[in-house]
């Protein structure tokens, strides 16, 4: 079927545009913008967070390490409503976002990658982009049935904000290109753009390096550092030290469900505890 | 982590990648070969091409092809409409199977009730109020968009065979109620339904059970509209909503799409067409009894998405009219027919498992300005200024490509 006739108007990336958040963000730069305190998440018996509690300010890239099993990505899951969390709170601009749903906290402003790359693999980079973008779109069955002037507005503003993001990661070349055959570089950039596309307030990475070479982490690095250049606060997890120390402006090391620091990767570098629940175990880089 | 070459690794990877890509290309050369010849059409030849198709579709009964056709044994225009009515029950059970990714065995179940929506309205033999049997094509559809919410909202929580199984229930609950219930009428059914008004020149009724080509006609008027509103809903934030749940359900929450509430409207469309098909039956036939909704008749229908091709409006309109077709024209094969579907599906799901028609859904509006626009930039000849976005030569495994702007900046 041919698509509707439409007005017809050619189409362009605005190379200068920004891709910097277009919502108001409630707290000010530096202050904290996610609180979490006292999170605790039990698996039967098995306590994976022992009362974790840390904040994240607004602007900052907060590393979130430790080692395998450690609960990074337990702490991730129950921030943004995977895992039921047994107390404690987490809380967005002071409001709560224990207790919502998985998509009301993504549209409260939690967006996230996943450590496995989770993409929609049937439906172009653009498309699972528009994914992420529609999070903030309100066309329901009616008005795109009938094709109400709002669907056109956000169809719009799908192909111009969704090109943005894909070219601000690197991967404009093959937006039409099946989520599936893009190489595996891409897909994890795909991941980055498609969370960034729901207009996050906090966007966070898990493992978003994951399966990459010494070289490739470094322009990924590069990126998050522009994401958080162009306005967004970042939590990543990552347990490659070396490059969490290179990226992030604060890190808080969790061991066994329990946090055992938060400071500045300087100090964490020299941190006791760290080097010995962590740096000392080389085994544990060899998956990176 | 730093005594063997990176770089050594990343080439074999490449080379690894460059070999899946190349059998990926290969097997979807031709289809690709003319969906890319259809999309380099202009929006008027697209236009004037589907109006051929249409045109024929609408004249099939009457030119009769020979070889085609299905008669000495069916009334070919008869044959033409069940054709069509099969056609349009694949385009509503589309939506759920092949769209939401929801596996739903009791579709028949909708198209019962929207059969009985239009016997107990019009039926000489229903003490209903009567209404007039055009009046009964949306009354039916709002009925079992009803039943569709009330079996959706317990159900829709579980997930894949466990769905399949509820729905197969719903199924067989539907045609027990419909023997139940004495006001149903059991195996006596309803007879001389409602018909559409209107007269020939001679002054007989226009639509009657004996002349296909009128309702056949209809059918297809139907199935133009429905599926143009589909291609609306698909190309829209509706449709990405439903491809992602069925792609990754967890992940489409994640990214803010309200799974339950889209997994509801994809059932309750299903079940809107399931019940305007089968209203269009009931009138077509004049009679509705308890005997026509049997779970193989349900399975058939999947049977014909899946034929087509899960989630290709063209592909299952082809998948329902084959499957219709098969058994009317091959009448001394009727007796066979779920033995025949069953090994065509065996083969399919070996050979073809995306179904006869494949084709990859377009999910946005403007898709094909992006379309003109990613051909225009990689096309070769560039004037002056920085490499353009799509000019890098698609070397597989190509992961180290920057960001062309920040590229730009640099220079």
């Amino acid at each position: 079927m041919p698509e509707a006739q439409a007005p017809e108007q050619e189409f362009a990336i605005n190379e200068e545009a920004a891709v910097a958040p277009e919502r108001e963000i409630a707290v000010s730069e530096g202050e904290p913008l996610v609180e979490v305190t006292d999170l605790t998440v039990t698996f039967g018996g098995l306590t994976a967070l022992d009362h974790v509690s840390f904040d994240i300010r607004r602007g900052e890239i907060l590393g979130l390490i430790g080692p395998n099993g450690a609960g990074k990505t337990t702490c991730f899951n129950a921030m943004t409503g995977v895992y039921r969390a047994s107390s404690g709170d987490v809380r967005l601009e002071g409001q709560t976002l224990l207790g919502k749903k998985k998509h009301q906290i993504t549209r409260a402003g939690l967006a996230r990658t996943f450590q496995n790359i989770r993409l929609f693999g049937e439906m172009s980079a653009l498309e699972n982009v528009a994914v992420g973008l529609d999070a903030r779109h309100r066309t329901g069955m009616i008005g795109a049935m009938l094709r109400l002037p709002r669907h056109y507005r956000e169809e719009k503003q799908i192909i111009e904000r969704g090109m943005e993001l894909l070219d601000f990661v690197g991967i404009a070349d093959r937006a039409l290109h099946p989520a599936r055959d893009l190489p595996y570089g891409y897909q994890r950039r795909l991941e980055i753009a498609r969370a960034l596309a729901t207009d996050p307030k906090l966007l966070c990475l898990d493992e978003p390096a994951a399966g990459f070479n010494p070289a490739e982490k470094e322009e990924l690095m590069a990126l998050i550092r522009t994401v958080r250049d162009e306005g967004y606060t970042v939590l990543l997890i990552e347990h490659d030290m070396k490059l969490v120390m290179g990226v992030t402006d604060r890190i808080v090391v969790l061991e066994f469900g329990k946090k055992i620091a938060d400071d500045v990767p300087s100090a964490i570098q020299q941190d006791p505890a760290v080097i010995a629940a962590y740096l000392g175990e080389e085994a544990d880089d060899v998956d990176a | 982590m730093s005594n063997h070459s990176p770089l050594g690794s990343v080439g074999a990877t490449q080379t690894a990648i460059g070999e899946e890509l190349a059998d990926v290309t290969k097997k979807h050369k031709r289809t690709a070969a003319l969906r890319q010849w259809w999309n380099d059409r202009s929006r008027l030849q697209q236009w004037l091409m589907l109006l051929v198709v249409v045109a024929l579709a609408y004249l099939l009964p009457v030119i009769n092809p020979p070889l085609i056709t299905t008669e000495p044994a069916n009334d070919f225009a008869i044959s033409c409409f069940n054709m069509a009515l099969y056609a349009l029950v694949a385009l509503g059970l589309n939506v759920v199977v092949g769209q939401a990714g929801l596996l739903d065995l009791g579709y028949i179940g909708f198209f019962a009730v929207g059969a009985y929506v239009a016997a107990l309205w019009t039926s000489s033999d229903s003490t209903f109020v009567h209404i007039p049997y055009l009046a009964t094509l949306p009354l039916a559809m709002i009925v079992t968009v009803v039943f569709g919410i009330a079996l959706g909202l317990p159900t829709l929580r579980l997930r894949g065979d466990y769905l399949a199984i509820v729905t197969l229930g719903f199924g067989e609950i539907i045609r027990l109620l419909a023997t139940i219930i004495p006001g149903l009428k059991g195996n006596t059914g309803f007879q001389n339904l409602g018909r559409p008004p209107g007269t020939n020149a001679d002054g007989e009724a226009l639509f009657t059970a004996s002349n296909g080509l009128p309702w056949y006609w209809l059918v297809v008027t139907i199935i133009i509209i429905v599926a143009v509103l589909l291609g609306n809903l698909e190309r829209s934030r509706v449709g990405r909503a439903w491809i992602a749940i069925r792609e990754d359900e967890d992940a489409a929450e994640i990214m803010g799409v309200p799974t339950f509430n889209f997994k509801l409207a994809a059932f309750g469309t299903g079940a809107a067409i399931g019940g305007l098909a089968g209203a269009l039956m009931g009138g077509q036939v004049g009679f509705v009894n308890n005997q026509k909704f049997d779970v193989p008749t349900s399975i058939l229908f999947l049977a014909a998405v899946v034929l087509g091709g899960r989630g290709n409006k063209v592909g299952v309109i082809l998948g329902g009219a084959i499957v219709a077709y098969i058994p009317l024209r091959f009448t001394e094969l009727a007796a066979y027919k779920y033995l025949i579907f069953g090994i065509v599906l065996v083969l399919l799901m070996i050979f073809r498992p995306q179904g006869l028609f494949p084709a990859k859904a377009h999910l946005l509006t403007y898709g094909s300005r992006i379309r003109r626009w990613v051909k225009k930039e990689q096309a070769p000849a560039q004037p002056e200024g920085g490499p353009p976005p799509g000019s890098a030569p698609p070397a597989p495994g190509g992961s180290t490509a920057q960001s062309t702007r920040r590229a730009r900046k640099e220079t």
